[in-house]
């Protein structure tokens, strides 16, 4: 099985080198609509990943809530606002070489912090494997009051955006 | 199979390409596009580690999911915002929007 | 074989059998319910149907094809290319992959996930990306009014169907597809979701919306030919034309295949085998949307969203706490009738609240 497990080794590591490209892409490709899509390949790859560290639910509802609910809002958006290959006006302001310079040093020393910490690994760290139900009843008992907050606050943004966006009445 | 810090590398490159969006970005929607790649970082330390170092696996898969609905909430109402935004400005790049009243 | 091959290969080998059988299935379906469609409309319209190919026109399907790879694929020029090229690509993916957690028959699951139900939801889902990428990318008018119709009453039809699936998850504890099959196993293999009230209308409403995801009359506003020429893909020609018809007949299969392993017992059935079961009652549904199609006129992009916001989804709402009910009542008559009578007292209710939202007289502004 070891040239199994190698296999699927590499397609993993090969999806988070294909998720940070596009993540890339995302935030300096000019045109608006390719950098949603972009986004939308990203959050496809860390679907990808979460499916590798045993989340598979967790990845489902990544889909469906991400892709599914969030991009549509975002292109939505895009489409109302932007005109059609708009290319004329700039996208990025003048900061991005200072923001480049800081986003280097913020990796190098976030990824020494990861690298050179001892973090206190688990015996069965990895393997183990939790299914829906254990999921369902950790949120609906341990953590059920943050769950209710949640609720509240998803219907108060349902209803905060309806005001917002709704047209002014004509009085 | 992966070890822990490969996961956390890979979560370090999304959120700083996330911050870097989110500073170099002119129009609004661009912006919220890079929060949005900063949550997920966010989300995949969450759950790696969960998976590695504790003794409940449950506990960041569940914060995950808060993270993902207060993202979703985020983005509901900053794209009603943007669109507003548009209606009375007819633009929604960051520089050009700069008085606090019109 | 076994002692023979090292592991690994023989794991590869099976992945790849099922994507062979996968990827072979989902078009051959395709191709022939545009046969079954066009033979039963024409009956239901009095025609005959196509009849000169093979015979009853059974090689029709091989000369479309034909005739679909010769055309000229044209591309306007100010169309945006990445996305124009993509999108067609894009919209038969997660149609295909969603085959891969049908349970076409006893132990005929591809791949038996334990969130099979929800794999389902959120892959077909992302179809949305793809007739964005198509009515963006085509810089057409009525491609993009296609395109805003269809991801609008996608994304509303998306809410009441997953809360009617909600039910038989609640009662049979599981998101496996496979699972959910073998909960309807009682019964001599009759027990199915549909003979409970509840089920009966979780199964009614994930069926009309499984209609509307699919953009299938009488839900087709999205390509309604007499207002917006063909919606999202009227920039579209030879064969990535075919390959959106092709998404549209596997969506319109897999729904009702899902349909019928939710609530009709899949591949459960007395005496005949499981996948004619299976295969059964996929074709008698799919049958009924082509029914559909030959029988109702095309709704008002009002009535819609009406339909789903203010009747399909209170009337899940309810539902999801009968079955609750249901599950934890006592295995009695008095549970059948308690729950139907809660359920056809709400749908009364909601009909009688829905009555006042129309019009009681059209009001013509350029008529008179």
């Amino acid at each position: 099985m070891t040239h199994l497990y190698d296999i699927v080794k590499f397609g993993i590591y090969a999806l988070m080198a294909f998720s940070v490209l596009a993540a890339i892409l995302a935030v300096t490709v000019r045109n608006l609509f390719h950098a949603a899509l972009c986004f939308a390949a990203v959050l496809i790859g860390i679907a990808g990943v979460f499916l590798s560290l045993h989340a598979d639910f967790l990845a489902m509802v990544q889909i469906l809530i991400y892709v599914g609910a969030v991009m549509t809002l975002v292109i939505f958006a895009i489409m109302l606002t932007e005109r059609f290959g708009d290319n004329s006006s700039p996208q990025n302001n003048s900061l991005t070489l200072a923001a480049f310079g800081l986003a280097i040093v913020s990796l190098i020393a976030f990824s020494t912090i990861s690298v050179k910490t001892r973090w206190p690994i688990q015996e069965n760290a990895g393997a183990l494997h939790l299914s829906v139900g254990e999921l369902a009843y950790a949120l609906l008992n341990t953590y059920v009051l943050p769950f209710e907050v949640i609720s509240v606050l998803l219907i108060t943004t349902l209803i905060g955006a309806v005001i917002i966006a709704k047209k002014d009445r004509v009085s | 199979m992966i070890p822990l810090t490969h996961y956390l590398i890979f979560a370090n490159f999304l959120f700083v390409i996330g911050i870097f969006g989110a500073l170099v970005r002119r129009n609004i929607i661009g912006i919220l596009i890079a929060l949005e790649l900063i949550l997920n970082a966010v989300n995949v330390n969450f759950v790696a580690f969960s998976q590695n170092t504790s003794p409940d696996p449950a506990t960041g898969q569940i914060f995950a999911f808060f993270v993902i609905a207060i993202a979703a909430a985020e983005a509901t109402v900053g794209l009603a915002i943007v669109l507003a935004l548009f209606r009375v400005r007819k633009t929604i790049l960051t520089d050009e929007i700069h008085l606090l009243k019109w | 074989m076994a002692g023979f091959l090292p592991d690994w290969v023989l794991v590869i080998k099976s992945v790849l059998i099922s994507i062979a059988a996968i990827a072979f299935l989902g078009p051959v379906t395709m191709m022939y319910l545009t046969l079954l469609e066009r033979k039963v409309v024409g009956r239901m319209q009095n025609r005959i149907g196509p009849n000169r190919v093979g015979k009853w026109g059974l090689l029709q399907p091989l000369a479309d094809g034909v005739k679909m790879l010769t055309k000229e694929d044209i591309v306007p020029t100010p169309a945006d290319p990445i996305a124009h090229f993509l999108a067609p690509i894009l919209i038969v993916v997660p149609a295909l992959l969603v085959f891969a957690v049908i349970p076409f028959g006893r132990g005929m699951t591809a791949v038996d996930l334990n969130v099979g139900l929800l794999f389902f939801i959120a892959i077909s889902s992302t179809t949305t990306l793809a007739i964005f990428m198509a009515s963006w990318g085509s810089r057409n008018k009525f491609s993009l009014l296609g395109g805003m119709r269809s991801v609008a009453q996608m994304v509303s039809y998306e809410v009441p169907m997953v809360l009617s699936v909600v039910p038989v998850i609640l009662i049979t504890g599981s998101l496996s597809t496979n699972d959910i099959v073998l909960a309807q196993g009682g019964w001599g293999g009759l027990k199915w979701f549909i003979f409970t009230p509840w089920g009966l209308l979780a199964f009614i409403i994930f069926y009309l919306c499984g209609v509307a995801e699919c953009n299938r009359s009488p839900f087709d506003l999205p390509e309604a030919e007499s207002e917006i020429v063909a919606g999202f893909h009227t920039e579209y020609s030879g064969m990535k034309f075919a390959l959106f018809y092709m998404a549209e007949f596997m969506n319109s299969f897999t729904i009702s295949a899902l349909a019928a392993t939710l609530f009709l017992g899949g591949w459960q059935g007395p005496v005949l085998p499981s996948w004619l079961w299976f295969f059964m009652k996929t074709y008698v549904l799919i049958f009924i949307m082509i029914w559909f199609r030959g029988t109702l006129p095309r709704f008002r992009v009002d009535q819609l969203m009406n339909l789903a916001w203010k009747f399909l989804l209170p009337l899940t709402l309810i539902n999801i706490f009968v079955a609750g009910f249901w599950y934890f009542a006592p295995n009695t008559i008095v549970r059948v009738l308690m729950s139907a009578g809660v359920l056809s007292l709400s749908f009364w209710g909601l009909q009688k609240l829905n009555q006042g939202y129309a019009p009681e007289k059209r009001v013509y502004q350029f008529g008179d």
